[in-house]
Parts: structure tokens; C-alpha cells; sequence
């Protein structure tokens, strides 16, 4: 009785974990496709994916334990792995990005990391 | 206290069939960004966003068809999305993928 009532629980918190993730990819689809510039791009896609991903390989992770009792240590690496490295290719993304040299859009306010170089180079002479 | 169950596990398989089709028109907005990105840089980041988008597919897949053999594919997916990133980053940015001068 009461394993039928965990059973129900658990069925309805993997519906709301899939569907939470799949509108957190879809809204950094959006994203990518509605923002003006590279580095906004990133901004949307980078960490709105992450958490969408996240998201999914936990429904999926509660899925097959309820149904199969297994517990899927590949899964949880997978969310692990996602977490790390994520951020660790936009950001190598975006460098290459403002060494390729594009201008960021910048609306009342100016590039920083250009200035930061530029000051690390007068340092240096 | 069976028919409840039933319906739970009809509002999974609903939950997935909606799930697949959100991240099918994600894919598709992303395919229209790597196909007009205006730099190259636009495209690396769409293709980020798509292989993300692929292991999210993978998992509704292991779902829809009651598997347990996606689990690697998913895994897989994931390690290939980021050494493939990464590559892309180093040829946009020098133009040389393996540099032996470490600055």
C-alpha cells in the first residue's frame, strides 16, 4: 500500500523534472536565437543548457530507479561531468571570440576586457 | 489504488512525448543559427547547444523505450561535446589545435 503511494509520488516528480528541462533547453534555443551578439549568445545557451541537462538526467536517473531498481552511477557522471565542464568551453569559446575580434555590443558602457589588456601590455613595457 | 498508479505512469509517457517535441523545435531554432550565424564563432556556440540538446534526446529515449543501454550513449555524448568544443575554441582562436608552447 504505502510502496504504490511512493511509487505515485515519485511517477509525478519525474514528469515535473522532465518537463522543467526540456522549457530550460527550449528557452536557451530561444535565446540563441533572439540575443543581438556572441557573447550574450553564450550567456543564454551555456547556463540555461546546463541546468536543463541537469534537470533531465535526474528525471531520468529517478525513472530508472523506480522502474527498473537500478541505480545508474553512469547517469550521475554524466550531470557531474556536464557541471564541470560547461563553463570550462564557454569561456574558452568566448576568448576566442574577442581574439578573432568581435566587438561586443556595448550600450552605455565599455569593453573591460580590452581595457584590461591594454593596461596588463603598458605594465609589461 | 492500481488505476492511480496507471495514471501516473501515463503522465510520465505524455510528459516525454512533449519533452521530445520541445527539444525537436529547439534543435530546429539552433540548425537555423549554425546555418546563418553571421562569424564561425556563432556556429561553435550553436553546436554546443546541439550536442547538449542531443544528450537530453538520448535520456527521453532511454525513457520512451524502457532501456538501459542509452546510459553510455549519454555519457559519451557528453565527453565527445567537449573535447569537439574545445578543438573548435583552438582553431577559431590560433588557427593551431595542439600548441607545444604553453603561454
Amino acid at each position: 500500500m504505502i510502496e504504490t503511494w511512493i511509487e505515485v509520488i515519485f511517477n509525478i516528480i519525474v514528469a515535473i523534472f522532465l518537463l522543467a528541462g526540456s522549457f530550460f533547453l527550449i528557452s536557451s534555443s530561444i535565446g540563441t536565437i533572439r540575443f543581438p551578439d556572441v557573447y550574450t549568445r553564450l550567456h543564454a545557451t551555456t547556463k540555461a543548457s546546463t541546468l536543463g541537462i541537469a534537470s533531465l538526467l535526474i528525471g531520468a536517473f529517478l525513472f530508472l530507479y523506480i522502474q527498473h531498481d537500478i541505480i545508474s552511477g553512469k547517469l550521475l557522471l554524466a550531470i557531474v561531468f556536464t557541471l564541470i565542464t560547461s563553463p570550462v568551453a564557454a569561456h574558452m569559446i568566448s576568448r576566442a571570440a574577442h581574439r578573432v575580434g568581435i566587438k561586443p555590443v556595448t550600450k552605455n558602457r565599455t569593453d573591460e576586457y580590452e581595457q584590461a589588456i591594454h593596461k596588463q601590455k603598458q605594465q609589461q613595457k | 489504488m492500481n488505476s492511480l498508479l496507471n495514471v501516473t505512469e501515463n503522465i510520465i509517457l505524455i510528459a516525454t512525448i512533449i519533452s521530445i517535441t520541445a527539444i525537436g523545435i529547439s534543435l530546429i531554432l539552433l540548425v537555423y543559427r549554425i546555418i546563418s550565424g553571421p562569424t564561425n564563432v556563432d556556429r561553435a556556440v550553436a553546436l554546443d547547444a546541439a550536442g547538449m540538446n542531443m544528450m537530453g534526446m538520448a535520456a527521453l529515449m532511454a525513457i520512451m523505450i524502457p532501456t538501459t543501454k542509452l546510459n553510455d550513449v549519454i555519457l559519451l555524448i557528453g565527453v565527445l561535446l567537449f573535447i569537439g568544443t574545445i578543438g573548435v575554441a583552438k582553431y577559431l582562436e590560433k588557427g593551431v589545435i595542439i600548441d607545444r608552447d604553453l603561454d
